[in-house]
């Protein structure tokens, strides 16, 4: 079971994430978008949204610096695990909370405004199931690290170094298996939102437009190169041997 | 110096009868979809009124379009770039469908199924977002004739304006007001805020003809260039999650047909043509220090096509050289550079917007024309729109930013256009004063007076094709043989005509579709393999296989049409200048 959960179902999710990602960008590029209910609704969505994004992006962060930092190399840097793990229950609660209230007012504003839950699909529906999930899961392990104070588990011992590990192809699954059940289904639950993440409305995430900062204002682009008449109708198959043919083919 | 080409639009708003028909065409051909039912690329506004959206045209609350920073440096009003990023997941100035209207439609049902009673039957109007029973508030066009605007005028972001700084009070009873109407499409600016505001980069201008276009499959729907585009003319299908705007009818365009409001323009008050402009100096001309000058600095930015250093410098762009004899003849050039009577809606704004308009003198003669006065006379017109202070404030703050001197030079010159005209009309010389009075010429103001009031579709619309040689690489063409009459074209499939592969919608097939439509026989080579489809035939000449071979009938009839064609062409043409016009009187 272990070796199921921890040594396979990462790579079944990375490769979904991966191939879902490639495929949806390939053939739906249309659907890529944040399908924004603004202009039914802003009051809310004033107040939710940025404090669900900012608050994600914050718990992003930190998911980063957790998994991926060794604690060898903070503890080289002076940082102790107490100090480490005091900032990390701090800003890491404080931006869990965020997060989480932030989505409770964007779920709430989604099902009273009539316009929004009418525009709400049922992946949308699914997709926020999962989300919600994982944050209240998230903000349960940091509850229980709360509680048990110094004693709390240090997941940099056991989690981090298999998380580590599935990108070196070498999945430490007993790091894993020894963390306890909070992290387990924390971590089932992220990779059940990773692998919903193609085919869903996050995808709006992996095309955060970080290049405008650099782009120029005005865009031009060559009516020729970008064939902006409209298409034809995409083939139900290859046509092998055919190319010279073809009529939709460049 | 970089000579680019510009697609442009003027219109004539002394002719606009606000019929809406430019709007009712553009919806259907472009916005009758779910998702942009409450959006009109093309809108006609009455003014005063508070346009569409609801006073898109107040910047302190819509922070659209450039203003300069410190330094005297564009910068686009409703912030940066970092600060426009921080504000992505809600952004804060951000027009809601209350702005523009929540579009209904009617249970028309109830009208069939509604069981037999007493009572009519009601079609009650439902709300297309909702689904539910609404009750209609307002629209794309409540305000329209000055409706309700002796209660709701003060709103218009221009009265208030005016109202604030000067103390005129604008006129809303109904003897004393005034009005005209403004279609609105999107302007195609050379220096586009909804651009620059865009995160993703998904919106651009074509470098051929400076139509600005969304990118579909780029945009992401982060809504900033809704917010950046000061004329509100960016719309977000809220079905795609994505921005839709005004396309220019590049379809058209590019096969050389005007747009689709243009086309059925009732009062053929719009042309279009082409501008060339120094794309070098856009953004130092739209940093023009005061706005005053920023029409002027506009102006100077078209480029004259006649000028020796301008066509050498269009040559070594890439410019061809038909798109120089149609920037030659181009009447948006002549109606804005040439006679300077069109000018830019609100160019205060700083985005250098490509479609003009002509101000409207018609509140001032209607007003006139109701005190009792000749409104034709020079010296009555002349005298009044100076001291009809309020029309050409209201004109200056949409067209001049504020600039009443320019507006009144314009209407002066239409003024004097009419004045001038109407000796001529009564047979008598023209009067060369009046035509110097506002620095023109005789032969200038004819050349306008044919332009503005007597011109043809092809001087409305000088439009050159796009070019077949170099849009070769579009997807849709594979086999050059199917272009126009090659042996290619509507090939047939195997159950048919029209069996296969769907026939491509675009440039080429547009073209040859245009050129069977529009010419006199059929084009050769449609050979339609001894059937007839008369689906596909136009009523132009008579495709072989439609009678038996050898009955003379065919031969008889077309040839009577040809004669017919004939006789019409010998028809007197109207005089072409003014001493031909002259001439012709003198010779009756």
């Amino acid at each position: 079971m272990s070796t199921f959960l921890w040594g396979v179902l990462p790579y079944l999710t990375l490769a979904t994430l991966i191939g879902g990602t490639i495929w949806r960008y390939r053939y739906d590029k249309f659907g890529w978008t944040t399908r924004s209910s603004q202009l039914y609704e802003s009051r809310l969505l004033r107040i939710g949204s940025p404090l669900f994004h900012f608050g994600i992006l914050v718990v992003l962060i930190g998911h980063i610096g957790g998994l991926v930092v060794p604690e060898s190399w903070t503890e080289a840097l002076g940082v102790s695990e107490g100090l480490y793990h005091f900032n990390a229950l701090l800003f890491g609660g404080i931006a869990g909370v965020c997060t989480l209230v932030g989505i409770l007012i964007l779920v709430y504003r989604r099902r009273t405004t009539g316009p929004v839950f009418m525009a709400t699909t049922k992946n949308d529906k699914l997709m926020y199931v999962v989300l919600v999930a994982a944050i209240v899961l998230g903000l349960w392990t940091t509850l229980v690290s709360v509680g048990a104070g110094s004693e709390a588990h240090n997941y940099r011992e056991t989690v981090s170094p298999w998380f580590r590990s599935i990108f070196l192809f070498r999945p430490d699954v007993d790091a894993m298996a020894a963390a306890p059940l909070q992290f387990h289904v924390h971590a089932i639950v992220g990779m059940l939102l990773f692998a919903l993440w193609p085919f869903s409305r996050l995808v709006h995430a992996f095309t955060a437009p970080l290049h405008y900062l650099f782009r120029p204002y005005i865009v031009y682009r060559s009516r020729d190169r970008d064939a902006s008449g409209s298409r034809p109708a995409r083939s139900g198959w290859s046509a092998v041997g055919t190319t010279d043919r073809d009529r939709s083919s460049r | 110096m970089r000579v680019m080409a510009q697609m442009g639009m003027v219109m004539n708003l002394d002719k606009c009868i606000g019929c809406h028909t430019c709007s009712v065409t553009c919806k259907q051909a472009w916005t009758n979809r779910a998702g942009t039912e409450y959006v009109w690329f093309n809108n006609v506004e009455t003014r005063p009124g508070q346009g569409y959206p609801r006073r898109h045209e107040d910047q302190t609350t819509w922070k659209g379009g450039w203003e300069l920073g410190k330094r005297g440096n564009l910068k686009l009003k409703a912030g940066g770039r970092v600060s426009k990023l921080f504000g992505i997941f809600a952004s804060p100035v951000q027009p809601q469908l209350s702005d523009y209207y929540e579009p209904w439609t009617y249970d028309y049902q109830t009208l069939i199924e509604a069981p037999l009673g007493d009572d009519f039957p009601v079609a009650r109007p439902k709300s297309l977002i909702t689904g539910e029973n609404t009750k209609i508030t307002w629209s794309a066009n409540w305000d329209d004739n000055l409706g309700g605007t002796s209660e709701l005028g003060h709103l218009d972001p221009i009265v208030e304006k005016i109202r604030r700084e000067s103390e005129d009070v604008v006129k809303f009873e109904l003897e004393r007001t005034f009005m005209f109407y403004l279609p609105r499409i999107c302007e195609h600016c050379l220096n586009p805020s909804c651009m620059a505001s865009c995160p993703s980069g998904a919106i651009y201008k074509r470098a051929e003809d400076g139509i600005v276009l969304v990118d579909q499959d780029r945009c992401r729907g982060w809504r900033q260039c809704i917010t950046g585009c000061p004329y509100k003319k960016i719309y977000f299908n809220h079905k795609s999650g994505k921005a839709e705007k005004c396309t220019f009818c590049y379809p058209r365009v590019e096969v050389g047909l005007p747009t689709v409001c243009s086309e059925t323009c009732v009062g053929r008050l719009r042309y279009i043509g082409l501008f060339l402009y120094d794309a070098d100096r856009v953004t130092e001309a739209a940093a023009t220090p005061d706005e005053g000058d920023l029409y002027e600095a506009q102006l100077g930015l078209m480029l004259d096509p006649d000028d020796p250093a301008v066509i050498a410098q269009a040559r070594a762009d890439g410019i061809p050289d038909d798109w120089m004899d149609a920037a030659r003849r181009s009447p948006v050039y002549a109606l804005a550079k040439r006679y300077r009577v069109a000018l830019p809606l609100h160019p205060e704004y700083r985005t250098m917007p490509m479609v003009w308009y002509v101000p409207p003198l018609s509140p001032i003669v209607d007003v006139l024309a109701g005190q009792g006065h000749d409104a034709e006379d020079r010296a009555t017109l002349f005298g009044a729109i100076e001291a009809l202070r309020i029309p050409v404030e209201y004109l200056a703050e949409l067209f001049t930013a504020g600039r009443t001197d320019i507006i009144t030079d314009v209407l002066r010159k239409l003024a004097a256009m009419r004045s001038y005209m109407r000796g001529v009309t009564l047979g008598r010389d023209g009067d060369a004063s009046i035509p110097e009075s506002v620095g023109m010429t005789e032969e200038a103001v004819y050349e306008m007076y044919r332009l503005m009031a007597i011109a043809k579709y092809d001087d409305r619309y000088v439009i050159p094709t796009a070019h077949v040689e170099r849009a070769h690489e579009l997807e849709e063409l594979g086999c050059s043989l199917d272009f126009d009459e090659g042996p290619g074209m509507y090939e047939s499939g195997p159950f048919g005509e029209a069996s296969g592969r769907p026939a491509p919608v675009a440039v080429e097939t547009f073209n040859a579709l245009k050129q069977r439509q529009t010419s006199e026989a059929a084009p050769a080579g449609s050979d339609l393999r001894g059937r007839v489809n008369l689906l596909n035939w136009d009523g132009n000449g008579v495709p072989s296989g439609m009678f038996p071979p050898g009955t003379a009938r065919v031969s008889a009839a077309s040839g009577a049409a040809l004669g017919a064609d004939e006789a019409e062409g010998e028809a007197p043409q109207p005089p072409q200048t003014r001493a031909e016009a002259k001439q012709s009187r003198e010779d009756s």
